[in-house]
């Protein structure tokens, strides 16, 4: 049964997780000159990094980026229902295409549970050597720069893509009922811009 | 302005909204409702139909996004070999319980034929894990479509 103190504290609970929530879509991401203080250039190099990590360890980033082949959902990143696979090019099977359910735009639903699909297009699992989930910044920026793991980029064409990419981008505007990556796209791209500059020092793994 | 749809060969002028799910356009607008609303928000599968052969979820893909697809419904399912031997194991081993997931699984093992018409068990638990059956007549679609599988298969070594 539920006492008045436990609903209190429920209440509390769920304020305390908004908070959490309203930070991690709001203001939060901070530009590169707010890193100008930071004297070391590779100092300043891991800070930026650390900064936009808030981003890369995104639960609307982690989620398309598992180790198994199989994406996971929502903020706590539960397996992805229905348990699909990423398929020979990340795609899904051809049998269950990611695009059975995800369209080129987030869809409203007429349900009250689950506001929206997520759509963009394409629509596609993180390539297996770009697992993230489980990972630590230190290894995940370690991947990013490494081109037998990054597909084969360089890191103007990472910033390229991390800055402009519309799967990328799609983290800041997930569909009703999901929390935003935080900040904008252009600060994360100006973050990695500003880590590449300063010489795109990794923090330790 | 009305939009056209091709359902099963057959243009459709429909006089809705670009954001209506095409699950509602099928049922309420152009009448053919074996297609079931079961969750709305694409987590059943019972509104399976296809695109252009690509098994999607009508109840959340909206009519405005369709262009000149060809979109194909349960009612056309026996139109091709794979969905006729679909049929007749679904028959054979009197697979359907209530129904209601029904139309949606055999559009879903349809387009599974399609993709891989030897799936093993694994396979098959794979793709059809988007249909959900509150009847729980999951193992006999399973035997159903390896039926279906086999029956394609000697008919096809056969011709
Ligand atoms: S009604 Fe479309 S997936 Fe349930
Ligand atoms: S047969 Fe009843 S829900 Fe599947």
């Amino acid at each position: 049964m539920f006492s008045h103190r436990s609903v209190a504290t429920a209440a509390l609970l769920l304020l305390s997780t908004n908070v959490t929530l309203a930070d991690s879509s709001g203001e939060s991401l901070r530009a590169p000159k707010a890193f100008d203080s930071v004297r070391n250039r590779t100092e300043r190099s891991v800070a930026l990094f650390t900064e936009a990590g808030k981003v890369l360890q995104h639960p609307r980033c982690l989620n398309c980026h598992p180790v198994e082949r199989q994406p996971t959902q929502g903020d706590d990143l539960h397996p992805h229902m229905p348990p699909v696979h990423g398929g020979p090019e990340n795609r899904g099977t051809k049998e269950l295409p990611c695009t059975s359910c995800h369209g080129p735009h987030n869809t409203a639903t007429l349900g009250t549970g689950l506001k929206s699909i997520p759509g963009s297009d394409p629509w596609a699992l993180a390539p297996a050597s770009m697992a993230w989930q489980g990972f630590s910044l230190g290894e995940i920026c370690a991947q990013l720069k490494d081109p037998a793991r990054n597909g084969n980029r360089t890191l103007a064409q990472i910033e390229e893509h991390l800055a402009k990419d519309h799967l990328v981008g799609w983290a800041w505007h997930p569909g009703e009922g999901r929390t935003p990556a935080p900040g904008t796209q252009q600060i994360f791209g100006e973050l990695i811009a500003a880590w590449i500059k300063t010489g795109a020092h990794c923090p330790k793994p | 302005m009305p939009t056209q749809i091709n359902v099963n060969g057959a243009m459709h002028s429909v006089d809705v909204d670009d954001d209506t799910p095409l699950l509602w356009v099928l049922r309420d607008v152009v009448g053919l409702t074996g297609t079931k609303f079961g969750c709305g928000v694409a987590l059943c599968g019972a509104c399976t139909v296809h695109i252009d052969g690509v098994p999607r979820r009508s109840c959340i893909t909206t009519v405005g996004s369709i262009g000149n697809a060809s979109i194909r419904t349960i009612e056309t399912l026996d139109a091709n070999p794979i969905g006729k031997a679909l049929q007749k194991a679904w028959l054979d081993l009197e697979v359907v319980q209530c129904g209601y997931c029904q139309s949606g699984q055999l559009m879903s093992a349809a387009a599974l034929l399609a993709g891989n018409p030897k799936p093993s068990d694994a396979d098959i638990d794979t793709v059809m894990s988007g249909n959900i059956c509150r009847c729980g007549t999951y193992g006999r679609i399973r035997s159903a479509i390896k039926q279906a599988a086999n029956q394609l298969g000697s008919s096809q070594e056969s011709a």
